[in-house]
């Protein structure tokens, strides 16, 4: 200890030395971490695949249990989490996108069975209607400055209100003039994963590489900064909740194709939930400005694999929000303190 | 200025002003922060503005570069009337500010503040490698250090980040030039780096400069003329050669006390 104390006394002035001894490992290897921010969740998601891949007996293998994983629980949290990462970065959060996953399956079905809509127009006004969610989200939001969470909350319920009222609790078959498009987004067992992968790209490459995504960055990291370098801020909030509302949409669509039916309950707060808690587990702030896609890609491989790995080995569904839980906090915590680290070791 | 095209000739202003405000106000509901501004700025001339806090002149930078828009008043751009819609609008027409806070984004690198929302794009995408390249060659070229063009701002010194707002707004390459204390957060290198780059720029004439600032040593050093702005009009406008930094400080510091009296008299009266 005093030994450390005189050298550090005798270069004062001298640039100092790095971290040495298994203490300096664990700085540099917390500080590689820190510095990539999906390298965490990325570890963790591979070890948990292979915790259950090589868990004696379960079913975890199989190919059913894999097209279970990979097309029905993990695509869509991952695409509804690429909106919300966006939102998050840009100092915004979207309830209501889960209403919008369950809505638009209605009013496709609404306008081909009742209005006479052909197949794919129905399925272009279901997918605007996502937009229009979120231009409405953002009008709230941006243009009369009322909070998102407020924003949103309010929207969620007015759609959880509409879908109760005009389907009238009934769940609805899918009209057979769209069933042919459903090929395009479902019917392949993969198809599911691939769309999430493709879309994953797409939106990482919008966040990290277009002006599109720095200004996202720069409207969450620092408002009036932005706005001071001239960025149209409200544009961006606008668009990122209309980009959540569109693929909200997308994601109500595929769970129709998926599900085989149109059901009230589709609708739920559970994907926002799932959605977010990907984002944070990812690396997303809720202060805005720090986000990754491809954490939030990871957090929901998590996500997606505890909720199919714990009833295969037996673990009830209940104890799996403890883990959740658990899981928000614990990753939330070490964001903190791999960012505090991260800004230490380079100042 | 004898040299002139006929086309330029349109545009310049018969007194040399490159800019003029004439009777600006703002008021943020029952708050006036500026009461009747009027200024003009020469051609490839340093404008220093000082004045006390609160006396109104980062809301007079702020109208001049387009982030808000006076309640009433007049501005005149190279003879002609502009209404500013936005700070992208004014930077279109050649005016661009450093603001007092920066306007650094801490979770972006170096390069990417530098070009921020004048971003170098093949679109869809910003081309990194030519806007690292520029960075980097833009921050040498005037002597300023940093680590990296890859590190976030956020993990440079005061005078680092002000030097990146400083070289941004300078390569933009803007006809008029608006700089809130642009010197505040930096060491005695630093700010030499910074009072050498807008000397530089005074001597090849091609950017007139709005300079508000604290220390009227560097005011004097750098500007032509001085503009003393007070209660939210100016009071004082006089060549820097018939002027120094005692009677600056003195000017502003005789507000203070008479506003001093005259509440001690109030407290008398009553």
């Amino acid at each position: 200890m005093s030994e450390t104390a005189e050298r550090t006394v005798g270069q004062t002035g001298a640039p100092q030395p790095g971290p040495t001894g298994f203490g300096g490992a664990m700085v540099r290897g917390l500080r590689l971490l820190g510095r990539q921010r999906e390298a965490t969740v990325f570890v963790i998601a591979v070890a948990l695949f292979l915790y259950f891949l090589f868990d004696k007996g379960s079913d975890f293998t199989s190919k059913s249990n894999q097209v279970l994983l990979w097309s029905d629980f993990t695509p869509p949290i991952i695409i509804i989490a690429l909106g919300e990462v966006f939102l998050l970065i840009c100092g915004e959060i979207d309830l209501s996108v889960g209403f919008v996953v369950g809505f638009a399956p209605y009013l496709m079905h609404f306008l081909t069975d009742y209005y006479g809509f052909p197949g794919l127009l129905a399925i272009f006004f279901a997918l605007l209607l996502g937009v229009v969610v979120g231009l409405v989200n953002g009008f709230f939001t941006v243009t009369i400055g009322v909070p998102s969470f407020i924003t949103t909350l309010g929207t969620g319920f007015v759609l959880m209100g509409l879908i109760n009222t005009t389907s009238h609790d009934q769940p609805a078959q899918i009209p057979a003039d769209v069933l042919g498009i459903g090929k395009w987004i479902n019917n392949y067992a993969w198809a599911p994963i691939i769309w999430a992968v493709l879309l994953t790209a797409v939106m990482h490459i919008v966040l990290t590489r277009t002006r599109w995504g720095l200004h996202t960055v720069s409207s969450g990291g620092n408002l009036l900064g932005a706005r001071e370098a001239g960025i149209n801020v409200g544009r961006i909030k606008y668009g990122n909740f209309m980009i959540t509302g569109l693929l909200g949409a997308f994601v109500g669509l595929q769970q129709m194709y998926y599900t085989d039916n149109i059901a009230p309950t589709a609708g739920s707060y559970q994907w926002m939930f799932y959605a977010v808690t990907a984002a944070v587990i990812g690396g997303t702030a809720m202060l805005g400005g720090v986000g990754t896609i491809i954490g939030a890609f990871f957090g929901a491989v998590v996500l997606g694999i505890l909720l199919d790995g714990f009833p295969l080995i037996g673990v009830s569904a209940d104890p799996l929000f403890i883990i959740f839980g658990v899981a928000i906090l614990v990753a939330m915590v070490a964001n903190v303190q791999l960012t505090r680290l991260r800004e230490r070791g380079q100042r | 200025m004898t040299a002139t095209t006929p086309s330029q000739q349109e545009f310049v202003d018969p007194g040399g002003d490159v800019l003029r405000c004439e009777h600006i106000a703002k008021r943020y509901g029952a708050v006036t922060a500026l009461t009747d501004v009027n200024l003009h700025l020469k051609r490839g001339e340093v404008l220093g503005l000082i004045g006390d806090n609160g006396a109104g002149k980062s809301t007079l930078l702020k109208i001049l570069c387009g982030f808000q828009p006076p309640s009433s008043g007049r501005i005149v751009l190279d003879g002609r009337d502009v209404t500013f819609k936005s700070v992208d609008h004014a930077r279109s027409l050649g005016i661009d500010a450093v603001y007092q806070d920066l306007a650094l984004i801490n979770q972006l690198t170096v390069y990417q503040n530098m070009f921020l929302n004048r971003e170098l794009i093949r679109w869809p995408l910003v081309r990194n490698g030519i806007m690292r390249k520029e960075a980097r060659e833009r921050l040498d070229s005037i002597g300023v250090q940093i680590p990296s063009v890859n590190a976030p701002v956020a993990t440079l010194s005061g005078g680092q980040r002000q030097a990146i707002a400083v070289a941004r707004s300078v390569f933009s390459n803007p006809k008029i030039l608006l700089l809130d204390e642009p010197l505040a957060a930096m060491g005695v290198k630093e700010g030499a780096i910074i009072l050498d780059l807008i000397t530089r720029l005074k001597r090849e004439g091609n950017v007139s400069i709005i300079m508000i600032a604290h220390n009227y040593a560097q005011v004097i050093e750098v500007c032509d003329r001085i503009n003393l702005i007070q209660g939210g009009q100016i009071t004082l406008d006089k060549q820097t050669s018939e002027t120094s930094a005692e009677e600056l400080t003195e000017l502003v510091v005789q507000e203070y006390r008479k506003a001093l009296e005259e509440r001690q008299r109030a407290d008398g009266a009553a």
